[in-house]
């Protein structure tokens, strides 16, 4: 029996109970996913038609011939943007395991918690004050 | 064996969920949103009330040349929709819709969809980039800031119902719920429906693809079966965001009989929440980018500590 033998070999990745087997469908839903899209990629190579020509490659811009390139310079201060991302990306990983466990321990972890937040919040303000987040 | 065909069951009901439930909710949008402009909307295709009108559109999109421009990043250009549009489809198989009835129970759900829904915005930011277009550069321009008003008030606002229900599990979460919650949670659910909405590029904060400026921003150079990728990620997230506003706050499969209805009761609730979506591009005019900006860092923001400090002092309190 195939199964058995996979089991065998890799016994954490096949129980669907385990951790590890809970990210079994998660795993195979991605592979679907991926075969969904190659699927339709491939059926419409099949049904469409491919007449390339210069004009129709051309960069699409009102009309009119394209302007120079499409790749413009950016501010550097975009970058910015990206770091005030991450800050709460990170913040977020804390804040998740942190609300399972919050109410056992009580007001001082509130507290702590408060803190953590709003330190970061200080910083956001800061920026803000800055001018970083504003759209020009 | 066992295990394999029911794994591979739930797979197909979860595909099937992610084939059907957005092409509903982009049929709901053409006839709700037309009625709503005194209009009747697509009337022909299938014979009655152009209900197949989106598959008329899927046939047709698939038989459309596709064509990359000369200047753009070929291979990026062409992975662009696949990547926007494939974290919809993993983010479903997290959400139950009744008891038992998920395509696969996480421990971390919450946390897990959060941050694949995220992967999502990459797609639109790889189109913006790799199009070589001024329209598309400015557009993932404004995804990329857009990203940044909205990401954190639509973590700290789903952070909320986790401290509530003392677990990440989303069927943890609605197993939790009681009808209070819908009065205490409700500046959560707010905020969590607002950034969403920001979050999927919808109007009233559509301003990435905002048409009468930038054509159709991100998807600009993008034709064919590619931009038809695009929508169906749009309409995906749609039904993704009012899953996660059920389950989150308004109690999932919670109602009379949800021991036999339950699933009944998640798609009513799913099915209210896109209507709502709908409405709102109706009914609310297109933010600017700074406007944006304004609403998440000024009241967002503040109102979701608001309710984590609200959350977290009512969790002490009860112990």
């Amino acid at each position: 029996m195939p199964t058995a033998a996979a089991a065998s070999i890799f016994p954490r990745l096949t129980r669907m109970d385990g951790y590890y087997g809970s990210y079994v469908p998660v795993l195979a839903i991605i592979v679907v996913g991926a075969v969904l899209v190659t699927a339709m990629f491939l059926g419409n190579r099949l049904l469409r038609p491919s007449r390339p020509s210069p004009e129709k490659q051309l960069t699409y811009e009102s009309g009119v011939d394209p302007v120079g390139t499409g790749w413009a310079q950016i501010h550097l201060r975009y970058y910015v943007f990206a770091y005030l991302y991450v800050v709460f990306a990170v913040d977020a990983v804390f804040l998740f395991p942190w609300a399972t466990v919050y109410a056992g321990l009580g007001w001082v972890t509130v507290g702590e918690m408060g803190v953590f937040i709003g330190i970061i919040a200080v910083g956001l303000v800061y920026a803000w004050r800055k001018g970083v987040l504003a759209w020009t | 064996m066992a295990d394999a065909l029911e794994l591979a069951l739930r797979l197909v009901l979860v595909l099937g969920a992610f084939l059907v439930l957005p092409l509903l909710v982009g049929q709901t949008e053409h006839k709700v949103m037309a009625h709503m402009q005194s209009r009747v909307g697509p009337m022909y295709a299938g014979g009655f009330h152009g209900w197949a009108q989106l598959i008329a559109d899927g046939v047709k999109f698939a038989q459309k040349e596709d064509v990359v421009p000369a200047a753009a990043d070929g291979a990026v250009f062409r992975l662009a929709p696949a990547v926007a549009m494939v974290p919809y489809l993993v983010v479903l198989v997290a959400i139950p819709i009744g008891p038992g009835l998920v395509g696969q129970e996480l421990d971390i759900g919450l946390f897990f969809v959060l941050a694949v829904m995220g992967v999502g915005v990459l797609g639109t930011l790889m189109a913006g980039w790799a199009s070589a277009n001024k329209y598309s550069l400015l557009g993932g321009m404004r995804v990329a800031a857009q990203l940044m008003a909205y990401e954190l008030p639509f973590v700290l606002a789903a952070v909320s119902p986790a401290m509530a229900a003392r677990t990440l599990s989303l069927s943890g979460i609605v197993e939790a719920w009681e009808p209070w919650w819908l009065i205490w949670q409700l500046p959560g659910l707010v905020v969590f429906f607002v950034a969403g909405l920001a979050e999927l590029q919808r109007p009233p904060f559509d301003m990435p693809v905002a048409d009468s400026e930038l054509v159709f921003g991100p998807y600009t150079e993008y034709t064919g079966l590619r931009f038809a990728l695009f929508l169906l990620a749009e309409y995906a997230g749609i039904v993704v965001l009012a899953a996660l506003t059920t389950v989150l706050f308004l109690g999932g499969w919670q109602g009379p009989f949800a021991d036999q209805l339950g699933w009944l009761w998640s798609l009513t609730k799913i099915g209210v929440v896109a209507l709502l979506v709908v409405w709102l591009r109706v009914a609310v005019p297109r933010l600017r980018a700074d406007q944006l900006q304004r609403l998440a860092w000024q009241a967002l923001v503040p109102i979701a500590l608001f309710q984590l400090a609200l959350t977290s002092a009512v969790g002490v309190w009860n112990g």
